[in-house]
């Protein structure tokens, strides 16, 4: 169950340009959170009037604190960025987490750019034996988290666009890489999360679906309520056979198995 | 200090107290139970009903303006038999009045609604003849005095519950609509629905809406709902539900002082889930500042300067 919180930051760190890791003290969340979920955050002000959906970065439950990290997109984030001491008025923990079962062995994320943040807490819960992080992001210098990555994985691979950091590639060509070699091995990924730009997740789902390895999915969509009551946040997905409707990113996911979801 | 009553009479429906929640920005009352007990509230209008199951617009159907938003969800909702069978009955565990708001493409077919939702146990009905959202029906039936006075004098003859009818702001003459509404047998109206509108991504050179307009609301659109709540009040004998931009209770004392007898509260709630207990609490204190009893100590009291 989700709550509406006023939470001390705890701490606030700029982790490149316009990317910002932010720290909150709660008891709450840290015992609640799952990863892939996602905190509505009240950045402050009329002119930046909904709150902001920010997925689940870390949790400390030792600390009782929580990360989010998020970059700076518009009003309400810029705003939010400002804030490096006091509370913040939250909405949390909200939406359907990824899967996490003993059954998967051989995990597999794939991030892109801010897509890559709610995967470094799902690594870090799950107890899978085998488990890899490709990400990717535009050049050097948006490259954060590292270190953290690869504590959380035995595998970890770097893409940019630019090539100016790790391989000069699509992380969804790294992907079809990590595929080929574990095949070559006799192995074989059991499941594959995913989070980052919608046309790199349908890549992801499309590799995913054409070497049979289940995937899941995080899907990402402009939310009013994030409570699952206003019905803006659309996402159009399979219902039964040959039927389609519209699921709501904030509560049905936005986690949801790739091959749930219609990619157009 | 005595306790001052906030119950208000509307139709012949007893409401504990004038908040209730607006159409389309509640559900079906589900996800907020988590964070407001829903018996604190005054009614709830639920997510606009039609008569078969709407699919609803395509993504993205939100995009914040200046103190506001714009939606375009298109009535996306389960139809007005799967929400007798599966919400109803929740929605009925708890001591506040639910209202059905309906919406058609035809005549006929908002008077069948109020047909089938006679036999359930819904307070009243609440007349949708103003989403801007959807291609046919709806917003064509509240723009004019004529429309609305033909479809609210056939759906009546069908309703067994009070009829509400909401009005759409996108019009030139508030009083007339009004006044139509009343004519042809309502029992209420309620204004406004949301004003449409446009927002432009700039660098796709595109409306952010993929339905490109959609029907704004929040507090940027306060001024011109009092303004037309004000308005309808002055021209209509039956009560007035008002709404637009309600976010505190001097939002809320604004709307009744121009003559709504209760206040709807929609896209507030996405930012606060606990501001209709706030509103309510802020009233209270309200009419205790100025030794007032009742509720009806503040409905229409508003002098012109």
């Amino acid at each position: 169950m989700s709550k509406v919180l006023k939470e001390q930051i705890d701490n606030m760190e700029m982790l490149c340009q316009d990317v910002f890791k932010m720290t909150i003290k709660s008891e709450y969340v840290a015992a609640n959170a799952l990863p892939g979920q996602f905190v509505n955050v009240k950045c402050g002000g009329i002119d930046a009037l909904l709150r902001r959906p920010i997925s689940i970065c870390d949790v400390d439950k030792a600390k009782n604190t929580f990360d989010i990290v998020f970059q700076i997109k518009g009003n309400g984030t810029e705003k939010l960025c400002h804030k490096c001491a006091g509370d913040v008025d939250i909405m949390a923990p909200l939406g359907n987490p990824f899967l996490i079962d003993d059954k998967y062995k051989n995990i597999c994320v794939v991030g892109g750019g801010i897509g890559t943040f709610p995967l470094l807490y799902l690594l870090k819960s799950s107890k899978a034996e085998n488990k890899t992080a490709l990400l990717g992001f535009r050049t050097k210098a948006a490259v954060v988290l590292e270190n953290q990555f690869r504590a959380a994985a035995q595998n970890v691979e770097i893409a940019t666009d630019d090539g100016t950091y790790g391989s000069k590639a699509f992380v969804t060509d790294l992907l079809e890489q990590r595929i080929l070699e574990l095949s070559k091995l006799g192995q074989k990924l059991d499941l594959i999360y995913t989070c980052g730009p919608t046309p790199m997740m349908r890549k992801v789902a499309a590799i995913a679906e054409k070497n049979n390895i289940a995937c899941q999915v995080s899907m990402e969509q402009r939310m009013g309520c994030g409570i699952g009551a206003c019905l803006v946040c659309a996402c159009k997905t399979k219902q039964g056979e040959d039927e389609w409707g519209f699921s709501h990113v904030c509560k049905d996911g936005p986690v949801f198995w790739s091959t749930d979801v219609c990619w157009e | 200090m005595n306790k001052v009553d906030l119950s208000v009479k509307i139709a012949g429906i007893d409401f504990k107290n004038p908040l209730i929640m607006a159409s389309g920005t509640y559900g079906f009352g589900k996800e907020y139970s988590e964070y407001v007990d829903l018996n604190e509230l005054g009614g709830i209008s639920v997510k606009g009903l039609t008569l078969k199951e709407r699919k609803g617009n395509p993504p993205p159907r939100i995009a914040e303006t200046p103190a506001g938003i714009l939606n375009s969800v298109g009535l996306q909702n389960p139809g007005v038999d799967a929400f007798i069978k599966d919400d109803l009955p929740f929605l009925k565990q708890y001591k506040t009045k639910i209202i059905a708001n309906i919406a058609g493409n035809t005549i006929e077919e908002y008077c069948e609604m109020a047909e089938i939702l006679g036999s359930s146990e819904i307070d009243a009905i609440e007349l949708n003849v103003s989403c801007p959202n959807v291609k046919a029906g709806c917003l064509a039936f509240g723009t004019t005095p004529k429309g609305i006075e033909e479809i609210t004098s056939n759906v009546k003859k069908y309703c067994k519950q009070p009829l509400i009818v909401k009005l759409t702001p996108n019009v030139s003459d508030i009083k007339s609509i009004a006044m139509a509404a009343e004519a042809a047998g309502a029992d209420c109206i309620s204004l406004i629905n949301t004003i449409l509108g446009l927002a432009i991504d700039i660098h796709k050179k595109r409306p952010i809406l993929a339905n490109n307009f959609g029907g704004m609301s929040g507090p940027a659109v306060k001024p011109i709902a009092l303004r037309m709540v004000y308005e309808a009040a002055q021209a209509v004998k039956i009560p007035v539900i008002g709404m637009g931009g309600i976010s505190t209770s001097d939002d809320a004392i604004e709307f009744l002082l121009a003559g709504a007898s209760a206040v709807m509260v929609g896209t507030a709630n996405f930012v606060n889930p606990l501001c209709p207990i706030e509103i309510k609490e802020g009233i209270e204190q309200y009419l205790k500042r100025y030794n007032y009893n009742s509720i009806y100590d503040i409905i229409g009291k508003l002098e012109l300067n």
